[in-house]
């Protein structure tokens, strides 16, 4: 056993434009196994662009993405499957399967494991499925049938059907009910506990940040502005950081600790 | 950090992987390709000992099916390096089936522990129902869906009908503009195929007609066969399925993506009327403009005949025109009298589908499809219904 940090995924120089709006210029970001990071920024700095462009979404226009040790961009079609089953990804409203059940649609990424019989996989994703807090009713309801905290769940197990080593999770608690989102909030933590995963968390929501992460990445100027625990942020000297960690909702939350 | 509990031996990612510029790895090329390509080199180990099974390496999902089917009592679980919520799924299983797990490390353990906990618990299924009730039941449900769909028609349009009553009655408020693009939409650019669609048809039947009509030395009634059909059945029917397919299915898109996004709560919420601004000026453009466009089909089909009469029989113009100043004008009135009935029934029933579209985008597509089928079907039984109307009064 080592004490030496794992980097799992590393942005370096990365630049990512649509047309003439250039979202990120220079970006550099490193996730470490294990660890849950949050990466805030107002609207529009291209938070979720940056998770688009890590999981091989968006083209990137410049840089280099490295994701366990695979670049993104570079990898032939079976490498590419071989990785995308090590992560998992949540879109912020679930992006289920409109046509297939809650339980068929954890069941999609275990359907690539071979030698895996029905009853396995149908347990496997019923187990998922409870472990994102669905009950147990949930699992034959379609996709259009669920309030929106519940297809984020939903969501949510398909990410973790496979076990994988990273999570990235788009907006997580956004729209969801305060005690939804602090459940919200435990299971991610449970689960990375549990299962060694590292988590990339795009939010908006600082009661996510103090409650899961354990860096914070804050975005603007169309790059990393600065990295760092909570307490660090604090301390920051950037007008929006200031604001945004000083603000009165921030404050809401401090006063809680 | 924590390699030996999270060896990292995924293709390319570590000492100990069999990826780029692995020395080491002494098997056969295709097998090792097939290996780095494929997933990470996860191994159980499955070992029987006297009284228990000895389980090594890797317990994850990839690896789940090399355990044994069958129970065992006893499971040492002291080798084992790497677990997962499968594993651990299928360990919490067999532990509830009975068998003992011992040599847990502290950490499986918790993950066992968590994965036990969340064990969803199913619930007692329900009853099944004896097989002559569920026919009984779904039989039931399509009849009365069936006359349910009727009457929602009825009310669409009554919705429809109250809503130009209110604007004939506040004519500042009546949507002219909205009116004027769907006429557009549904008419002038259904123009070039109408009018091709026609001209065909009305070649077709000089052509098949006049086969017949030589054997009996009677071409010139071949004017008759045609004006008779194009102006009082095929000209419109067949401009009426045309317009089904093209505007129902826009009726139930546009109106459906609307009611998606809920742009018609939104609406109500701002004392909009969708009666009034959706469903009314599509259907009243589908009314002004379907008996033009059956006007322009028979026209197109009239000379499509004509050509085709001058071409193969030589009829000249003059006296195809001549034989059809004979005949009765009855059969045009009769022919565009169903238009306006036609293009209500289609714009009826593609506003209420789209009307009908639920949260998720399957069901936009589900009611578009579905549309255009009841909006044909409709306008045949519709003509069907007049043929025997007609007929029955001496038209």
């Amino acid at each position: 056993m080592n004490d030496a940090v794992e980097t799992v995924v590393r942005v370096r120089g990365l630049r990512t434009q649509f047309g003439t709006h250039v979202v990120h210029d220079g970006l550099d970001l490193d996730l470490n196994r294990g660890e849950i990071l949050g990466v805030v920024g107002g609207s529009g700095t291209g938070k979720s662009v940056l998770l688009r462009a890590i999981v091989g979404l968006d083209a990137v226009r410049a840089g280099t993405i490295d994701v366990l040790g695979n670049r993104i961009g570079t990898l032939s079609g079976p490498d590419r499957r071989a990785l995308e089953q090590r992560w998992g990804v949540m879109f912020q409203d679930g992006a289920l399967f409109s046509s297939l059940t809650v339980r068929e649609n954890v069941e999609v990424p275990l359907r690539a494991v071979p030698g895996l019989t029905d009853a396995q996989r149908r347990g496997l994703a019923e187990l998922k499925i409870g472990m994102a807090g669905l009950p147990w009713k949930a699992n034959d309801d379609m996709p259009a049938d669920l309030s929106g905290g519940m297809r984020k769940r939903a969501g949510l197990a398909r990410a973790l059907a496979l076990d994988p080593e990273i999570l990235f999770l788009d907006e997580p608690t956004a729209g969801l009910d305060p005690i939804g989102a602090a459940a919200f909030d435990r299971l991610i933590v449970t689960l990375r506990d549990a299962l060694n995963l590292s988590v990339f968390l795009v939010t908006h929501d600082l009661d996510t940040l103090h409650a899961c992460c354990d860096r914070v990445a804050v975005l603007a100027e169309r790059r990393v502005l600065t990295t760092g625990t909570m307490a660090q942020m604090l301390d920051v000297d950037h007008p929006w950081v200031h604001e945004y960690f000083h603000g009165p909702r921030a404050r809401a939350v401090t006063a809680k600790d | 950090m924590d390699d030996d509990r999270f060896p990292v031996r995924w293709p390319g990612s570590g000492p100990d992987g069999y990826g780029k510029g692995d020395q080491h790895d002494c098997r056969p090329a295709t097998f090792r390709r097939r290996v780095r390509v494929m997933r990470p080199t996860q191994h159980l180990g499955v070992e029987a000992g006297d009284d228990r099974v000895i389980l090594s390496g890797d317990l994850v999902v990839w690896t789940l099916h090399r355990l044994n089917a069958k129970d065992d009592a006893r499971i040492d679980l002291s080798a084992l390096v790497r677990l997962d919520t499968a594993g651990a799924w299928e360990l919490a299983r067999r532990r509830a089936a009975g068998a003992d797990l011992t040599g847990l490390s502290a950490r499986h353990a918790d993950l066992l522990a968590a994965v036990t906990a969340a064990l969803p618990r199913a619930e007692a299924p329900k009853p099944a129902v004896p097989t002559w009730r569920r026919v009984l039941q779904a039989t039931g449900r399509l009849v009365t869906g069936a006359g349910l769909y009727l009457l929602q028609l009825a009310e669409y349009l009554g919705r429809m009908l109250a809503a130009l009553a209110r604007t004939i009655r506040h004519p500042t408020r009546f949507p002219l503009t909205a009116l004027v693009h769907h006429a557009q939409e549904t008419g002038l650019r259904a123009v070039p195929i109408v009018a091709v669609m026609s001209f065909l048809i009305g070649v077709v039947l000089a052509f098949q007609g006049s086969e017949q009509l030589r054997q009996f030395g009677a071409e010139v009634f071949v004017v008759d066969l045609i004006a008779i059909s194009i102006l009082r059945e095929l000209g419109i029917l067949l401009t009426a399925i045309v317009v089904a397919g093209r505007t129902a299915s826009a009726l139930t898109a546009s109106i459906g993506s609307m009611k998606m996004r809920q742009e018609i709560d939104a609406m109500r919420t701002l004392g909009l009327d969708p009666d009034r601004v959706l469903i009314l000026p599509r259907i009243l453009a589908l009314v002004v403009m379907l008996p033009i466009l059956g006007l322009i089909s028979a026209v197109a089909g009239l000379l499509g005949g004509a050509v085709m009469s001058w071409v193969e029989l030589g009829i000249s113009p003059a006296v195809f025109l001549a034989r059809l100043a004979d005949i009765s004008v009855t059969h045009a009135v009769v022919g565009l009298g169903k238009a306006p009935i036609f293009a209500l029934i289609i714009g009826v029933i593609g506003c209420h589908a789209g009307m009908q579209v639920g949260k998720d985008a399957e069901s936009l597509g589900r009611m578009t499809s579905s549309a255009v089928v009841s909006a044909i079907f409709a306008v045949i039984i519709a003509d069907a219904a007049f043929s025997i109307f007609f007929a029955q009064v001496g038209l």
